[in-house]
């Protein structure tokens, strides 16, 4: 606390230069700004919550909910989207007939399965939505201090927050709602804010409160306070904000920079007071939000579409019958004395059309069973269980977050397993948001000695490949695995900003090296260039800094690492303890801060000018290396080449590079621009910051060279591997960034999506202003000239990489250039957006998802993601993290970037297959079920008899055939995860759809019918009308039917016996006791007394079991069912198989452990023909090598070819 | 504070088991050629036997089957056989004479043949009263027997169009002048005549309507010992179909002429149905059944036929397993 005190001695304001500096009062726009009337109509009694709990000023609560659903709407509202599904909606229309006497059932077989079917569904969405208000009430419930009146300030949950309300947010909390900002614990009422969730920019924004309400600055001064807010009414603009604040009888203009936003976090800043404004729902990030969009995988929409070819088939064969029926009904049945017309006009020849309409209905429900009632249910209960083993996987448990993978809707599953395109946020997704301060380059001398991630995974994956080509030929001995790349990354003592590692300057051992001036000079830029305040850690004893950028914490850790520490700063001075030799005490030195020039993005450079001890004047800049090189002085060129080459490498190494370099000045030269400076600095108007500027550059130039750092950007763990992998499966990663074009091209490189040599095409904003062309024309004129470029290109290894700045793409995204932009893209190895807004963001995903009819995956972890990953197919967000509305938002949230090759390779690619052969499965087994009922009909006149017992027909699809395929859809296997890792191109089977094809539909439809013909009348002709049992009697109409059903069972579940390809104990026991089951039901129906029981009393037992007939027909049947079946996976698999039987065989031979060479060279064949990730870069580099050895080979031999023969 | 908080978090770790994994251990078989050509060997050696065995059974079944409708229709009636048929003071018995092909054992059936008769159809099959038949309380249960309900005397028992329509020829049969005794008990299932058929219940009012149609029953006699109505009412499953009449318990020997002496009194000739009277004997297969063996031998024939297909094409173009060049990406390879 203490530390806080102290720095709230020190004005911040005045450490600025131009940045933080209040603009003089302003008499003209101090004027209380004049509104009223429809927009502007929100009334806020500050500090007085009771006059917001009635009308008229009663807002919502700070109660925030997501759910779809509450108690009394569940009902409703789930049984509306129940039966939105058209297939639901048959089934109770189906059931609602079966009361009239038209059903050909009895109406519990109709309704129960509907109950139980509709039920189980509702159930999965209440258990949903639970999950979700949880959520919802771990939000609602944080805490935050809010004044109770008398200056007492407690702790409430969020949602008891009233408009009105003071609150007291300390540091590192977020802020509950939007609140008007008070006071803070600085005394000029400055606060800095994290704004990540929102827009996901990371650097820090300031905040600055009224002037008048500065003296509110602890508790007891909120005893009294009154004040009223009239204010716009609740909108989504995150970057506006009107309104007036009365205070003391007294008017004030509020703007954006006195409101903080909920979900945006206090930094750098110990508390601060605020007033509530817009709580709950009415706060500017959920008014943001947009009702999460229903998502429907590829496989469902495809689904809906077999459905509509099976009603199809239903209402045709249902005309048929109908048809059918009212011919015999007319020309036949007078003749049958037996059976007389009835009076309902069912039967009734006089009447055909009218008994031909009454059977259609008939016909319709009868035929139900082709359409199946438990599908929907079935997958549903699959996926669910398909996202409980992706909750459970513990290879997406994250160790430090502890958090494990989550499916937060389990309806996309699949969709997991068909992604062509990722669209990924940069920070906090790729990257960690965190610098660590790596190599330097300090007079042309390279410094630093770990490698980066980037250097590192590219070298193993280099050492993998030589000596995979080195060993062509060679003994397939015992082998030393390789993989395993000994890496430098000691984990012990790890300092977070600090990953350099060099005895040369650690430890003092710099004053031995030549150049050690200079190296004294580039530490104290370190130490001193910056604008960070240092806040002493009591605990340890060393101090801690907050910086405005993380690359700027890093530097100062890193000088604090080499025994510059820096320890104090005061409003005119900066304290440094140095120690140059580590035995030695610290001396503390002191330098006098002159001026700042500030970092702006547009002058990529800041500079301080202080002056030390002995009174000698420097100026000390940090830059971009291009904007320093060019500034430079003639004799402080010494070092600029060398510098340079270190600089590429870095850049190579995926590191962010900044270039040092100094200047001595005069005390004239410096006091007499100290003047103009000092007056443009209290200048009134918009002449003042390019005055500003101009007086800065003109300072800046003559420097002389110092060297240059080198920050790791610190990626996410595993980042570069997984996008390789990711690369190798086929996908396709563009990365979606708020951050600079520099930024976003330095982390392409760390990722491996950017390699030298390959062509960047970089389309900006950035014209001359002269040419009178339209930015729209210019921009149109880049693409094509990109798109000709490409389509001149004639290497096959040619890499393009489009880098395009958020200014253009507001251009590009429009109607007429989207298309083209498209097409460029897509004809690129990698697209970078940078500096895109989050509805740019969306519109980007929104593009590629519809422009190429691919399934898209957006991935992200703050709330300026969520627009994207709404409108992606596959929304995944980072959790773990402190905002949730990613997450929120998502579908899928994951700890880590890397999980997301787990998440696609193993659980996408055995989910999408899962899927696909059960939704064909189970169209297989209906067709061939529900045709039989279909031929029967032809042999009963039309007439709508089933020769099943209603009871059979009851189970077939809930009990007897469900069980097995909800196993095959969730247990089945082709290969095991760590297959699919490691042959990423089997990934591709989903993407080209090759289970869920057209022909493989058609396919198994066929396969149905031809078992529903195989069913039928084989058994109609064995048991035609001879005895079936050596005592002489004829089989009846249940005899039959259940000799059919018999065959029936045995056939679909021999079927999914030969479809699976993973037998665990489960399957087994539920293939087996779907059989069993049947059985048991057949003797336990048949012991039940015959009131119940019905035609089926006793028929096992004392009918068909002593019958040999029975047995020998269900084997004969059963076997030529499946039989075309083994026959055509037979022939299939032994002359044309797929990618994953060899990989089973060559598991299942153990080829892989006797061929380990093979087995090696397969898995690093096996991927998609890539241009980016590591691999990627690595290929290059090897086509280079040898392209360079051919030439050499190749000249001698040129000359010798035109010698005469 | 902090402790709880870790131990909280922590037990989000899902626990790791072989299930929750997926990692049980599995058996994963693999359609070698080895296996193909197994199964379907075995396949074909296990059908071919077990049709041939079929065959020889259905073989040794003798049946002789009669069709008589047009037959033991007076030429005088051949325009009109509706009036003949319903007439009462037509005379309708008829005799037939049959051969016996080969010596046929006791017991041997005997057996009516419909055809183009509806059983199954949906409002035959539904016109019945079950707990009528096995409650003499629930006489009145008679709503699904419509129009063969009843009327003012009361319920009809048994209701419904099937018992209505119940068979009526009668069949005796002679060796020479000597009847051959003919055996009506136990034609019927066992659980039929115990728990479906009441012991105690008795027709009444049984074709006593108006319009009558076919067969009467003997009032005294209770259902269950009913056999013929028991049989009748176990509806067909397909419009042709065979019930059994009666058993004989004595051989016939080979080139036995019988005569069958028929009382031709259902009316099959308005919908064009024909009739036959059948005998038969049976065995562990049932009555002859030739479809069922060949069925068997085709299979198994198809079977023989795919594996030698498939023997042939390995032995041409034999990939060996595991051989990764059969890999999508190394194909792609050679194709360019």
């Amino acid at each position: 606390m203490a530390g806080g005190r102290i720095r709230a001695r020190l004005k911040r304001s005045s450490l600025y230069t131009f940045g933080c500096i209040r603009p003089p009062p302003r008499e003209s726009i101090d004027e209380p700004r004049q509104f009223q009337g429809p927009g502007f109509s929100r009334h806020v009694c500050c500090n007085q919550p009771g006059f917001h709990r009635k009308k008229p000023l009663k807002y919502c609560t700070n109660y925030i909910s997501t759910t779809k659903y509450n108690v009394i709407t569940f009902l409703p509202k789930a049984l509306f989207e129940q039966f939105r599904r058209v297939a639901n909606l048959y089934f109770l229309l189906a059931a609602a007939l079966s009361l009239t006497p038209v059903s050909p059932f009895s109406p519990y077989s109709m309704i129960a399965p509907l109950i139980f079917v509709v039920g189980l569904s509702m159930a999965k969405e209440a258990v949903e939505n639970w999950h979700r208000f949880m959520q919802d009430m771990k939000v609602n419930m944080r805490k935050v201090l809010v004044h109770s009146g008398d200056g007492v300030f407690v702790r409430k949950p969020w949602m008891k927050l009233e408009v009105g309300d003071v609150v007291k947010v300390e540091k590192d909390e977020f802020f509950p709602a939007d609140l008007l900002f008070l006071s803070s614990s600085y005394e000029d009422g400055i606060c800095y804010v994290e704004t990540m969730n929102l827009d996901g920019e990371t650097n820090l924004k300031v905040k600055r409160s009224l002037e008048v309400t500065l003296p509110l600055d602890d508790d007891a001064s909120f005893k009294d306070f009154k004040a009223t807010i009239k204010c716009e009414d609740p909108n989504p603009n995150l970057y506006t904000f009107v309104g007036n604040f009365e205070y003391d009888r007294q008017t004030y203009p509020l703007d954006p920079s006195q409101i903080l936003l909920r979900d945006s976090k206090l930094r750098n800043t110990g508390h601060v007071y605020g007033v509530v404004i817009f709580s709950g729902h009415d706060s500017k990030v959920m008014q943001n939000a947009t009702k999460p969009p229903s998502k429907r995988s590829t496989i469902e929409k495809q689904m809906d579409k077999i459905i509509y070819v099976l009603f199809t088939l239903l209402v045709l064969i249902s005309l048929i019958s109908s048809i059918g029926f009212a011919v015999k009904t007319k020309y036949q049945m007078p003749n049958w004395w037996y059976i007389p017309a009835d009076d309902q006009g069912l039967y009734d020849p006089n009447k055909p059309s009218l008994s031909g309409f009454s059977h259609l209905i008939t016909a319709l429900i009868l035929y139900g069973y082709l359409i199946p009632i438990s599908l929907y249910v079935s997958i549903e209960l699959v996926k669910v269980l398909q996202a409980l083993f992706i909750n459970q996987d513990i290879h997406m448990y994250d160790e430090e977050t502890c958090t494990p993978a989550q499916a937060r809707t389990s309806n996309l599953n699949e969709e997991l397993g068909m992604v062509d395109t990722i669209l990924s946020d940069k920070t906090g997704t790729l990257t960690c948001n965190q610098m660590d301060f790596l190599k330097c380059s300090i007079a042309g001398i390279p410094y630093g000695t770990r490698s980066s991630e980037v250097e590192l995974a590219a070298a193993s994956q280099m050492a993998m490949d030589l000596d995979e080509s080195s060993r062509i030929g060679a003994r397939s001995g015992p082998e030393i695995e390789l993989e395993v790349v000994p890496k430098g990354v000691s984990c012990q003592n790890r300092i977070k900003g600090f990953s350099f590692e060099d005895n040369r300057l650690m430890n003092g051992n710099w004053v031995q090296e030549p150049n050690k001036d200079v190296i004294l000079l580039f530490f104290r830029i370190l130490a001193l260039c910056h604008t960070a305040i240092p806040e002493l850690n009591e605990e340890t004893g060393m101090y801690n800094y907050e910086a405005e950028s993380p690359d700027e914490g890093a530097f100062l850790v890193a000088a604090r690492e080499f025994g510059f520490e820096y320890c104090k700063r005061t409003q005119s001075s900066i304290f440094v303890r140095e120690r140059h030799i580590p035995s030695q005490e610290p001396i503390e030195r002191e330098f006098k801060l002159l001026n700042i020039l500030d970092f702006t993005s547009k002058r990529k450079r800041m500079s301080v000018i202080v002056q030390d001890e002995t009174g000698q004047i420097l100026l000390l800049c940090k830059g971009a290396d291009s904007i320093i090189f060019d500034r430079l002085s003639k004799n402080g060129r010494l070092y600029e080449e060398a510098t340079k080459k270190h600089l590429n490498e870095y850049a190579e190494a995926g590191l962010r590079t900044l270039a040092f370099a100094y200047r001595k000045l005069d005390i004239s030269e410096y006091s007499s621009w100290n003047g103009e400076f000092s007056k443009a600095k209290t200048s009134i108007g918009g002449e003042r910051d390019t005055m500003l500027e101009h007086l800065s550059d003109i300072m800046e130039k003559d420097l002389i060279l110092v060297g240059a750092t080198a920050v790791e950007d610190k990626l996410q763990q595993g980042v570069p591997q997984c996008i390789d992998k990711l690369a190798q499966a086929g996908l396709k990663l563009w990365v979606l960034t708020g951050d600079k074009m520099e930024t976003a091209i330095n982390i392409g490189f760390a990722c491996s999506l950017l390699r030298q040599g390959m062509k960047q095409i970089r389309i900006t904003t950035n014209v001359d202003h002269t040419s009178n062309m339209g930015i729209k024309e210019n921009i149109l004129m880049q693409i094509t000239n990109a798109s000709r470029m490409i389509n001149l290109e004639k290497d096959p290894h040619a890499a393009f990489a489009l880098i395009i700045d958020g200014k253009a793409l507001t251009y590009a995204l429009e109607d007429d250039l989207k298309h083209q932009f498209l097409d460029l893209a897509i004809e690129c190895a990698s697209v970078i957006c940078c500096r895109v807004s989050p509805k740019q963001k969306a519109l980007v995903t929104r593009l590629v998802k519809e422009g190429t009819g691919k399934t898209t995956l957006a991935i992200g972890d703050g709330a300026n993601d969520v627009g994207m990953i709404q409108e992606a197919d596959i929304g995944v967000g980072i959790s773990g993290v402190e905002g949730m509305q990613a997450v929120m938002a998502s579908d899928f949230a994951i700890a880590q970037f890397r999980f997301l090759e787990r998440l696609l390779v193993v659980h996408g690619h055995w989910c999408y297959k899962r899927i696909a052969q059960m939704i064909c499965y189970f169209f297989y087994k209906n067709i061939a079920f529900g045709l039989t009922l279909f031929y029967f009909e032809a042999f009963t006149g039309f007439s709508g008899q089933s020769v099943y017992d209603d009871w059979y027909m009851l189970l077939f699809n809930v009990v007897l055939t469900s069980l097995p395929v909800i196993s095959l859809g969730v247990f089945e296997q082709d290969v095991s995860s760590e297959i699919c890792l490691q042959f990423p191109a089997l990934y591709q089977q989903g993407p080209r759809n090759l289970f869920f094809d057209w022909y493989r539909i058609f396919g198994w439809m066929g396969n149905g019918l031809y078992c529903s013909l195989i069913v039928f009348f084989l058994n109609i002709i064995i048991f035609y009308d001879q005895a079936f049992r050596s005592n002489g009697q004829t089989a009846d109409m249940a005899v039959v039917g259940t000799v059919m059903f018999t065959c029936v069972i045995y056939s679909v579940n021999c079927q999914i016996a030969l479809t699976m390809s993973h037998f665990t104990w489960i399957q087994h026991f539920l293939i087996g006791s779907s059989i069993i089951t049947w059985y048991i039901f057949l003797i336990l129906y048949g012991m039940l007394s015959p009131s119940l029981s019905g035609n089926v009393y006793q028929i096992f037992l004392e009918a068909l079991s002593p019958a040999p007939i029975y047995w020998l027909s269900t084997l004969l049947v059963t076997v030529a069912c499946n039989l075309p079946y083994l026959a055509h996976i037979s022939f299939q698999r032994s002359f044309n198989p797929m990618d994953h039987h060899v990989i089973q065989e060559i598991k299942y031979y153990k080829k892989d452990v006797e061929d380990r060479h093979m087995w090696r060279r397969e898995k690093s064949k096996a991927r998609q023909d890539t241009k980016i990730g590591f691999s990627a870069r690595v290929d290059a580099k090897i086509r280079h090598h040898l392209k360079f050895k051919l030439q050499k080979k190749s000249s001698p031999r040129a000359v010798s070819e035109p010698t005469p023969s | 504070m902090d402790a709880s908080t870790r131990t909280k978090s922590r037990s989000k770790k899902p626990q790791y088991s072989r299930f929750t994994q997926q990692e049980l251990p599995a058996w994963k078989p693999i359609l070698t050629p080895k296996w193909i050509i197994t199964s379907f060997v075995i396949i074909a050696i296990l059908f071919t036997p077990t049709g041939l065995l079929c065959l020889w059974a259905s073989e040794r079944v003798v049946e002789i089957i009669d069709r008589y409708d047009d037959d033991c229709l007076p030429d005088s009636y051949s325009t009109d056989p509706d009036s003949f048929i319903q007439s009462n003071n037509t005379n309708k018995t008829c005799v037939r004479t049959l051969k016996v092909p080969r010596k046929m054992s006791a017991p041997i059936f005997i057996y009516y043949q419909l055809d183009n008769f509806y059983q199954n159809h949906r409002r035959y099959v539904k016109s019945r009263s079950d707990k009528q038949l096995r409650d003499p309380d629930e006489a009145d249960e008679t709503e699904d027997c419509k129009p063969i309900n009843g009327n003012d005397d009361g319920p009809i028992v048994p209701c419904g169009l099937v018992a209505w329509s119940l068979f009526n020829d009668t069949y005796k049969f002679f060796k020479g002048n000597k009847a051959i005794d003919i055996d009506k008990k136990d034609i019927a299932w066992e659980s039929d005549k115990k728990y479906k058929f009441g012991s105690n219940v008795y027709p009444k009012n049984f074709q006593k309507w108006e319009l009558i149609g076919g067969g009467a029953l003997d009032e005294s006699k209770p259902l269950s010992e009913q056999e013929d109505l028991i049989v009748w009412m176990k509806t067909a499953a397909l419009p042709t179909f065979r019930k059994l009449y009666g058993k004989i318990n004595t051989d016939l020997e080979a080139n036995e002429t019988i005569t069958v002496v028929i009382q031709n009194n259902y009316n099959t000739y308005v919908f064009g149905g024909e009739k036959k009277v059948a005998l038969s004997t049976a065995n562990w297969i049932g009555g002859k059944n030739d479809f069922f063996g060949i069925s068997f031998l085709t299979i198994g024939g198809v079977c023989f036929f795919v594996a030698i297909n498939f023997i042939l094409l390995y032995v041409l173009k034999p990939r060996p397993l595991g051989d990764p060049s059969y890999l999508s990406w190394n194909r792609n390879q050679g194709a360019q």
